[in-house]
């Protein structure tokens, strides 16, 4: 056989090929085939079939060649697939052992062609039903978990519920206790920027003092509860959500389910019961320091009288007020703690299932927060309260 | 033919802060060597895993990969030599987020200056070697537990890694796939001529594949035996040895006489 047609390239992979009468192609590979290296391409091989359609047999000669890895390993699959097409006989026979070993391990398990997935785009109708569908099926499963979590409470009411009291303690003070500092900065700032808000345009009419009536009453009514809520659903039903996001990816909630313990009186009630416990506790504490704020920026910046102020949030603040705004954040905590359970209950199998769990519950929390002002605000204007 | 060390230990400690696991352990692996970590649970098998990937610093004592320190050396340095492992974690460690095509490719998009279309070409042999072609773009919670085992093992193959690092590789598989992962192992061994380390308590596999080993005692707290599972399942005289090694038969058997 003489060799011709030999192509050399830049790297030091080379392939040389020659012709046989008896219709036999033989491919001389040569050098160092390596990943990361310029080697030569299947189309060497392919426009040697090409040129010459008496090829029946291809055999390899890799005396010269001086070190492989994968690199070599794809160009073979590829003149494997290009011989299969043209139904020439692959004579692996000339190649290193261990490369043909890999080649038969890689073709021991042929391809599975019905698992590959082919992007396609989805017609309009069915992604809107199958969107429907989700959504339809995301209510029902909402509306059962509000519904398993009220009997549960119940349960609860009556001394009937099983979980452990040790569980309930450490969430009191999680949610509770641990929560304060940030709360304090929180509410004590709010306070801070309403009063401001308040004086300026106050100020103008000589009517700075009412500065504590719009600290007083906004703070103890609703602000209050809002922003005690919207730090407690990112910070407390963020926590909620990932402690049993990861409780459902490490099966511990089967594992609960399958000795007959039931996850929402373990898992999900006591968190509840720790929030309603603690929300009004909290808006209270985040009140005083609202009117605290309010009280810097009275005494500070409109030179005000410590007692002064105070006398003035005490006859604008009336009781009515604070029960609204107590009944707020008890609400809101009924909220977190349903939306921080539930997003992690639904959560998939995966880190990044955890991650979403989380965000969702975050979001979740705070447009329940929202909707439920507007309507408590709603019901208040009805009953002229 | 004398064969030529690519890992040598000498006498490394281990622990967690103050409290030492296992002391004054020294051996070497072979280049071609299935190296068997071996012992009872508890007993530091997946420490000193760690302390040879570089994922933790041994307490005292040293690791040499090709006759350099590998603790004594700069991270840089360091990282260039790890670079060159590829390790099987025991529950495969896929990124969850990821396809399995995305979770090959990564150490290749990372460390090599390929292309696309090369690295795309490289991600299907590898799954195919490891007969999961087609499942490209599955993700790992949509597999079986057998199926993301071996997608982690094509990721450990990525880059043609001189040293195979398994963590119980057999931990949760039926005995099928367990022999199929052996026969894996052992064909790697042959065709590519790497040197493989693993982890493991799994008798039928330690006698399978392993042609040299160590094993930990977690009661004397250093290792107390060495060399061919086989031979030492023949030849050792140590109790707790062959207790491990018949899987507690022999332990039984004397008692009980």
């Amino acid at each position: 056989m003489k060799k011709e047609n030999t192509q050399e390239l830049p790297s030091r992979a080379n392939l040389s090929f020659s012709h046989s009468p008896e219709g036999d192609l033989l491919i001389l590979v040569s050098g160092d085939w390596r990943m990361g290296q310029q080697v030569p391409s299947v189309e060497a091989v392919d426009g040697q079939l090409t040129s010459d359609s008496k090829v029946l047999r291809i055999l390899f000669d890799t005396k010269e060649l001086k070190g492989w890895d994968s690199g070599l390993l794809t160009f073979l699959t590829k003149v494997m697939a290009c011989c299969s097409e043209k139904k020439i006989l692959l004579d692996k026979g000339g190649l290193p052992q261990g490369v043909q070993r890999l080649l038969a391990l890689a073709t021991a398990v042929p391809e599975r062609k019905e698992a590959r997935r082919e992007a396609k785009r989805e017609p309009f109708l069915p992604l809107v039903g199958v969107r429907a569908i989700e959504f339809y099926r995301t209510t029902i499963e909402m509306v059962s978990f509000i519904g398993e979590a009220s009997l549960a409470f119940v349960k609860f009411l009556g001394g009937r519920a099983s979980f452990r009291r040790s569980d309930l303690v450490l969430l009191l003070q999680e949610c509770g206790a641990q929560a304060l500092p940030i709360v304090s900065l929180i509410s004590l700032l709010v306070g801070l920027i309403l009063a401001f808000v308040g004086a300026i345009q106050l100020k103008m009419f000589g009517a700075q003092i009412f500065v504590a009536d719009v600290v007083g009453i906004g703070m103890v009514r609703v602000m209050g509860a809002i922003m005690t809520g919207i730090i407690i659903a990112g910070r407390t039903g963020a926590a909620f959500a990932a402690q049993l996001g990861t409780m459902e990816v490490n099966e511990e909630i089967d594992a609960l389910k399958t000795l007959g313990i039931s996850p929402m009186e373990f898992l999900v009630l006591p968190r509840m019961v720790a929030l309603i416990i603690m929300m009004p506790l909290l808006c209270l504490y985040a009140d005083l320091l609202g009117i605290l704020g309010g009280l810097i920026v009275g005494v500070g910046m409109l030179d005000l009288g410590v007692m002064q102020y105070l006398n003035e949030t005490r006859s604008a603040v009336t009781l009515t007020n604070l029960w609204i705004g107590l009944f707020h954040s008890a609400v809101f905590g009924v909220l977190i703690a349903l939306s921080g359970c539930l997003r992690g209950m639904q959560c998939g199998r995966s880190a990044e299932a955890v991650g979403y769990a989380t965000t969702s519950a975050v979001v979740t929390g705070i447009i329940s927060i929202i909707l439920a002002t507007a309507i408590i605000t709603f019901g208040c204007q009805v009953l002229g309260i | 033919m004398t064969k030529e060390s690519q890992i040598v230990v000498r006498d490394l400690d281990m622990g967690y802060g103050t409290f030492i696991l296992m002391r004054d352990l020294n051996f070497t692996v072979n280049r071609g060597d299935i190296f068997i970590i071996m012992g009872g649970s508890g007993c530091g098998k997946s420490t000193l895993l760690k302390i040879l990937i570089g994922l933790k610093e041994p307490s005292r004592g040293q690791v040499f990969y090709n006759g350099v320190s590998f603790w004594e050396m700069e991270t840089e340095e360091r990282e260039r030599i790890m670079k060159r492992f590829g390790i099987l974690y025991q529950s495969g460690a896929l990124w969850s987020s990821m396809t399995l095509a995305e979770n090959v490719a990564l150490p290749l998009e990372q460390y090599t200056n390929l292309s696309p279309g090369q690295i795309r070409e490289l991600v299907s042999l590898k799954l195919s070697l490891v007969g999961l072609a087609g499942f490209e773009e599955f993700y790992p919670s949509e597999i079986s537990g057998g199926m993301r085992k071996r997608a982690a093992l094509a990721r450990a193959m990525a880059l043609d890694p001189d040293i195979l690092f398994f963590d119980e590789p057999s931990a949760g598989l039926d005995p099928v796939s367990s022999r199929l992962l052996d026969d894996l192992i052992l064909e790697l061994r042959d065709s590519l001529g790497s040197t493989i380390v693993v982890v493991t308590h799994e008798l039928a596999s330690i006698f399978a594949i392993g042609n040299n080993s160590i094993y930990l005692d977690v009661d004397s707290g250093t290792m107390t035996a060495s060399g061919d599972p086989k031979k030492l399942l023949a030849e050792s005289k140590d109790p707790r040895v062959r207790k491990f090694l018949t899987r507690g038969e022999e332990g039984t058997r004397e008692e009980r006489l």
